[in-house]
């Protein structure tokens, strides 16, 4: 066994000098009747598990081999090579949590660095060495909202939330009697202002909102502010795509107090959503709630800079059942990785991401309204990302399409009673040749099905079986 | 001079610094006019289609620096981290053993790294399966009926298993009110059954280091919905009576809640489901070799025995009579979900590609820690306090008690070891043992590997002993000396600010 470094010299000499005539003697605390040996195939070799790997991997679409638009959260961006290629060295890949700060500093530097950029396009002063990811940081923002408004005991979310993000709050909430209030959104995408203010009252600890939310709608963070200032709660901004911050207004100028979510487009690969980046920072005044790791700029014995993880006395290994949340570990390799992304694009090269995703995405956005029998339902302003419907379930339709190398969309089906709509999200990674590939077959699925009639040349398509036809424009 | 000359200058004179120790913030190299990145010209037309309140101004303050700058940086950053390819990293409790680099390689395969986990079920089948695999295998190796896979870290894992075990108890009539933990326990658990709507009640262990029945029978009432108990228990020691433990919290209607952060010492040799263990969560960054990542990403399975299955966090992953496999949102008595999506993906492929290269022999992976721990433990007997000699498996906790005469405490022996080019152990936990060391070396340690490591503690003790100070002053030849901790707490310094 290759990772077994014992021989068996080496375990005769072991167990002599600990004293046992074999391993099984070490094991003799075990009752024998929960002994079992386990069922399971023989050992596999490194290329058979290649090949195992390699087999499972291959029965998923991805996006270096498809026409991608898929969102909803998790977003398909550009990661320059460099990006992944550091996490492969061991320094990085095989340390663990650096409670002891002279032989970490590496990590230290880079979470502290981390924090920064957080701060950054947040416009708040504090972040923390990452969560989980969206949905968990959410629960943790409210969580602390909870704690600085004791004894309150309702949080007012948005309907614009991602729909797993309230699924996630309502588990955590379920048991510490907490409830969630959820206020619509309006015809046009946006979260009622009016419903929201009226929605929080005296007991309310948080208002929340999520901008570009669910259906990809810029919101303004200040109507969340205002709503819930004026009661005396505090202003949660939640993102789901976090390259718009380096485009749209930032929490921290827009009034909120603490903004959270799902950092996975700054640098993160997809993963099949995980493991991704949870990213929680707030206003000074309330750092000592803030939970999770913080790496802190210190001192050593020679006066130099260094770092270290502080503010532990908020945490559970020391606070137990009083600590600020029972997180343990952040998700440090995906924030060394979104580090080493936000410094290579900087102050331009994020900005530049986030406009050529908008823009590609409201060519997207024009050119799929100009197909008959589909439409753009909500008319706010959107970011990266936005809700189409057509003339028939999208489900089927994104199957379909799937099965033909273009991954259309997420439907709406999944969380809400809306069969005939999807969300579409376009980024700097699509080509508008392949967004022309999406619009085309859009319309050849709406005319070939016979729903409208839509003359367009040679249109081939119309039964699965047949071979897709050739680009024509 | 730059101070980068000046500091190199001093570190080739200083022939306890080899190497230069200072790396500026990355922001601190920043340049005007530097570019890291580039994109395709736009090829639609340029629009900014938001109304201009709704947009922010540049990002004052963020980097302009090249690739090349870059990859220096955290080439030179990466130089201050001690890690496990280096050598023995024996934190207990936190199983840092060798991270198999096939592993690394698979999980980035497009299929799963620029994989999405909503794209239609018909081109997911390669990951759906992977998931179903992943849980069959844990299921058999802990011997219980279903597997979450959703949870992203072990800590999440317990509250997730906790919730279950609410919902069970509630169905059944009520949550009740308490859960009971040794007073040996991870940090994480009390705070779990708390974020779960529990007081938490701790128990004493008895002079052998493990629960004591009497203490559990008083405690075991009709309002405990649960004992949440690591086997074997932080201190390495296998709860010998897990059997009677479990007839005592299940006579009263309890649940018994395992803390699998430990299950590397027993994986493949006994099953937890045959202990009576109702609901395990394991860390796959433990026994499943994920690597840790300078702190995550983790992930935490829970395996439940059945009569919690219809409590499982939804989604499940379940196949169909024709062999296809969906996710089944269906489930009217889930908990919900802890978070989006299928969990940390990334971390499943890894772990089953792990086991995957153990198969029916991931019982070596047991022994070997087993042995190891021991070995260590046969080594430093009697040079460092053994404050519980019943046998211990995977780990094994000394305390500084007979070094503090010298003045010399279990911090100061942690740093002396990385002079000798050691992480140190696990410092001052579990709480019971005062000045606790927690030795974990892990299977994936050579003999010559842990005769060193002996060789190095058996000579710090000599020197607690005869040159007490160069171990108080500890560590001298690491990138820092030692760093303040308490000054970092009291003057908070979270994060590099642009001059104004």
């Amino acid at each position: 066994m290759k990772f077994l470094p014992i021989s068996d010299s080496d375990r005769s000499e072991m167990l002599r000098a600990i004293g046992v005539s074999s391993i099984e003697d070490l094991f003799a605390s075990i009752p024998a009747e929960v002994r079992h040996s386990p069922n399971l195939p023989p050992p596999l070799s490194e290329i058979e598990v290649r090949r195992l790997l390699g087999s499972l991997a291959a029965r998923n679409a991805n996006a270096r081999e498809s026409a991608f638009f898929l969102g909803a959260g998790i977003y398909n961006h550009y990661v320059s090579a460099i990006a992944d290629q550091m996490l492969y060295r061991a320094e990085w890949l095989t340390s663990y949590t650096p409670y002891q700060p002279e032989v970490s500093q590496g990590t230290l530097q880079s979470i502290f660095e981390f924090q920064t950029h957080i701060c950054l396009l947040t416009g708040l002063d504090v972040a923390n060495a990452s969560l989980y990811e969206g949905a968990s940081a959410l629960v943790e923002a409210l969580l602390m909202a909870s704690r600085l408004c004791r004894g309150r005991r309702r949080a007012v979310l948005s309907a614009g939330i991602h729909p797993e993000y309230r699924e996630t709050v309502r588990t955590y909430f379920s048991s510490l009697g907490f409830t969630s209030i959820e206020v619509p959104v309006k015809a046009d995408g946006r979260t009622d202002e009016n419903a929201l203010a009226a929605a929080v009252d005296d007991d309310t600890f948080a208002v929340a909102i999520q901008s570009p939310n669910f259906y990809g709608v810029v919101e303004d963070w200040q109507i969340g502010s205002r709503a819930a200032h004026q009661k005396g709660a505090l202003s949660v901004a939640v993102v789901a795509e976090a390259v718009s911050m380096a485009l749209l207004a930032s929490p921290g100028e827009r009034g909120a107090d603490i903004a959270c979510g799902e950092g996975q487009s700054l640098g993160v690969p997809m993963h099949l959503g995980g493991p991704v980046l949870g990213i929680l920072a707030c206003r000074a005044e309330h750092e000592r709630q803030i939970p999770g790791r913080l790496v802190g700029e210190t001192r050593d014995a020679e006066g130099r800079r260094a770092f270290c993880l502080t503010l532990s006395t908020r945490e559970q290994h020391i606070r137990r059942e009083r600590a600020t949340s029972n997180i343990c570990t952040n998700q440090g390799l995906m924030a060394l990785a979104s580090n080493i992304h936000c410094s290579l694009l900087g102050k331009r090269g994020l900005r530049e991401v986030a406009l050529q995703s908008h823009a590609k995405a409201e060519y997207l956005k024009g050119e799929i309204a100009k197909i008959p029998a589909w439409r753009i339902p909500f008319e706010g302003p959107t970011f990266n990302e936005f809700v189409v419907e057509g003339p028939e379930p999208a489900a089927p339709l994104l199957s379909r399409l799937a099965r033909r190398g273009i991954l259309a969309g997420v439907p709406l089906s999944r969380w809400e009673d809306s069969a005939n709509r999807f969300l579409v999200a376009a980024t700097e990674m699509n080509t508008r040749e392949e967004m022309d590939r999406l619009v085309a077959a859009l319309r050849d699925r709406a005319g070939g099905r016979g729903d409208r009639e839509v003359p367009h040349g040679d249109t081939g398509g119309t039964g699965d079986r047949k071979v897709p036809r050739r680009e024509p424009f | 001079m730059s101070v980068e000359i000046e500091e190199k200058a001093a570190a080739i004179r200083d022939p306890r610094h080899p190497e230069p120790r200072h790396e500026p913030l990355v922001f601190e190299r920043s340049g005007e006019g530097k570019v890291g990145y580039s994109l395709p010209p736009l090829d639609v037309p340029e629009t900014v289609a938001i109304p201009a309140a709704l947009l922010r101004a540049e990002i004052a303050g963020e980097t302009e620096i090249t690739e090349v700058e870059v990859a220096r940086h955290f080439t030179r950053l990466s130089k201050l981290n001690f890690s496990i390819d280096q050598d023995l990293y024996p934190l207990g409790s936190c199983t840092m053993k060798h991270n198999p680099r096939v592993n690394e390689e698979v999980a980035r395969l497009p299929g799963f790294a620029a994989a999405h986990p909503l794209a239609p079920e018909e081109v997911s089948q390669g990951a759906l399966e992977l998931a179903w695999s992943l849980e069959r295998m844990l299921s058999e190796l802990t011997g219980l009926a279903r597997v979450t896979l959703q949870p992203a870290a072990g800590a999440q894992g317990e509250l997730a298993g906790i919730l279950m075990v609410r919902a069970a108890l509630t169905k059944r009539g009520g949550p009740r009110t308490t859960v009971l933990i040794p007073d040996s326990a991870h940090g994480t658990n009390p705070a779990s059954a708390h974020f779960a709507g529990y007081k938490v009640r701790e128990l004493k262990s008895n002079a052998r280091g493990t629960l004591d029945l009497h203490v559990l029978e008083e405690a075991m009432t009709e309002d405990v919905a649960a004992l949440m108990l690591t086997v074997p228990n932080t201190l390495g020691i296998f709860e010998n009576q897990i059997l009677e433990i479990a007839r005592i919290v299940h006579a009263k209607g309890g649940y018994l809640y395992c803390d699998g952060a430990n299950f590397n010492s027993f994986v493949g040799i006994a099953k937890p489901g045959a202990m009576g263990i109702d609901v395990m969560h394991m860390n796959l960054h433990k026994t499943f070799s994920t690597p840790h990542g300078g702190g995550g990403p983790g992930a935490g399975p829970v395996a439940v025995a059945g009569s919690l299955v219809p409590f499982l966090p939804r989604p499940t992953v379940e196949r169909r009579a024709d062999g296809s496999f969906f996710l089944d949102h269906d489930r009217p008595e889930s908990i919900g979900r802890l978070r989006t999506f299928l969990g940390n993906f990334g971390m499943f492929v890894r772990a089953l590609a792990y086991i995957s290269s153990y198969g029916n022999r991931i019982g070596e992976v047991a022994r070997g820690a087993v042995l190891n721990a021991n070995y260590i433990r046969a080594g430093l007997t009697g040079v460092y306090h053994l404050k519980y000699d019943a046998p211990t498996m995977h780990e094994v906790v000394f305390s500084d008690k007979k070094q503090t005469a010298w003045g010399v405490h279990a911090m100061d022996i942690g740093k002396r070891l990385m002079d000798y080019g050691f992480h140190p152990p696990t410092i001052s936990f579990p709480l019971i043992v005062y000045g606790a060391l927690m030795i974990e070396p892990t299977e994936t340690e050579s003999k010559s590997g842990l005769d060193a490591f002996v060789a190095a503690m058996r000579e710090i003790a000599r020197e607690s002993e005869e040159e007490p100070q160069i171990v108080k002053t500890a560590p001298h030849t690491t990138p820092v000396r030692r760093v303040d901790e308490v000054g970092a707490a009291r003057n908070l310094v979270l994060r590099w600010k642009p001059e104004s």
